[in-house]
């Protein structure tokens, strides 16, 4: 007798497939937003606000309602979806890129305004579509394209922590940070995504995830060493873990 | 006897999963797909694979679409 344990989400469009760089997290991260839809049941009932970057391909591959924002603008067209169809679920899929450099007012201030969205952030320390620059997260001493001496302090400053600043918003009901390196994480990964769904379908307010990835093309590495790195250089900076869940008993 | 089904023409050859099996059944083929890229295939005579789901976890491309646990 077998068990079948192990299937594509049925929020897939039929004869997908992705686009994507061999290796590349965000077929796993996609794959995960797909599964929670299926689970909480909300696919026909979901517009997506997708952004500039790889993460834009994302309404090739789902079988849902999508709208394409400016560069940086999904969540000031997610609130516009939102406010004038509040029965909607409606949520972000964005890089780091989108979410924290053009679009951070919009980002942070989607979050202080407490709008009822949920928002997933692709962190891959670079601009992956655009050839690998040097992004907003970019790590001290990583060499991009445009620092090809590596990130330094007196010129360049510091990398955002992403998942700190929209914990400390007000109207956030829920911040994460999670890595795709391991399974176990994977697992991780898509507790927190359900959270942020969650917290918009209870009305309690914006749901965020920073989700930790790879860019084995312009990182210049195998996927496998790709992984590594995310284990040894970014997870020491961009530490894993809940920022804010007002859900919890501690209020964190 | 569990097993895996493998979609060989998503598969972009990352090779991921050949790492993450642990009872190390997924073995990169000679076969190659319509990319061109050396397929993996999965090998299992002894019919020890656990059906843990961990391979399809992993592929990032979901060319693992199936797995049944028996």
């Amino acid at each position: 007798m077998e068990t079948q344990v192990f299937k594509v989400p049925d929020s897939f469009k039929k004869d997908f497939k992705y686009t994507f760089c061999p290796g590349c997290d965000h077929g796993v991260a996609i794959r995960l937003v797909a599964e929670v839809m299926d689970e909480l049941g909300i696919r026909e009932n979901t517009i997506a606000a997708t952004s500039i970057g790889c993460s834009v391909t994302i309404y090739d591959f789902l079988n849902i309602d999508a709208i394409e924002a400016p560069h940086g603008r999904a969540l000031a067209v997610a609130t516009g979806v939102k406010r004038a169809t509040p029965d909607k679920f409606v949520f972000t899929y964005q890089g780091d890129g989108d979410f924290a450099s053009i679009g951070l007012a919009e980002s942070l201030h989607s979050a202080l305004r407490g709008e009822c969205l949920s928002s997933i952030c692709i962190n891959n320390t670079t601009y992956g579509m655009t050839g690998g620059q040097l992004g907003p997260t970019t790590l001290l001493g990583q060499v991009t394209t445009t620092s090809p001496t590596g990130r330094n302090v007196e010129y360049y400053g510091y990398p955002i922590k992403i998942a700190e600043h929209v914990a400390l918003c007000d109207g956030t009901a829920f911040s994460a940070r999670v890595s795709l390196d391991t399974i176990a994480n994977i697992r991780k990964a898509k507790q927190a995504i359900k959270k942020a769904f969650e917290v918009q379908l209870n009305g309690l307010g914006f749901g965020f995830v920073e989700i930790l990835s790879t860019c084995p093309t312009n990182w210049r590495m195998s996927p496998e060493k790709a992984h590594e790195r995310v284990r040894n250089e970014m997870m020491p900076i961009f530490v894993p873990g809940i920022y804010k869940d007002i859900t919890s008993k501690g209020n964190n | 006897m569990s097993r895996i089904v493998i979609d060989s023409e998503k598969c972009k050859a990352c090779y991921l999963c050949v790492k993450e099996c642990p009872k190390k059944l997924i073995k990169i083929s000679d076969k190659t797909n319509k990319l061109g890229d050396r397929i993996v295939e999965f090998v299992d005579p002894e019919g020890v694979c656990l059906g843990c789901a961990m391979c399809a976890n992993r592929c990032p491309d979901l060319a693992i679409r199936e797995v049944y646990k028996g």
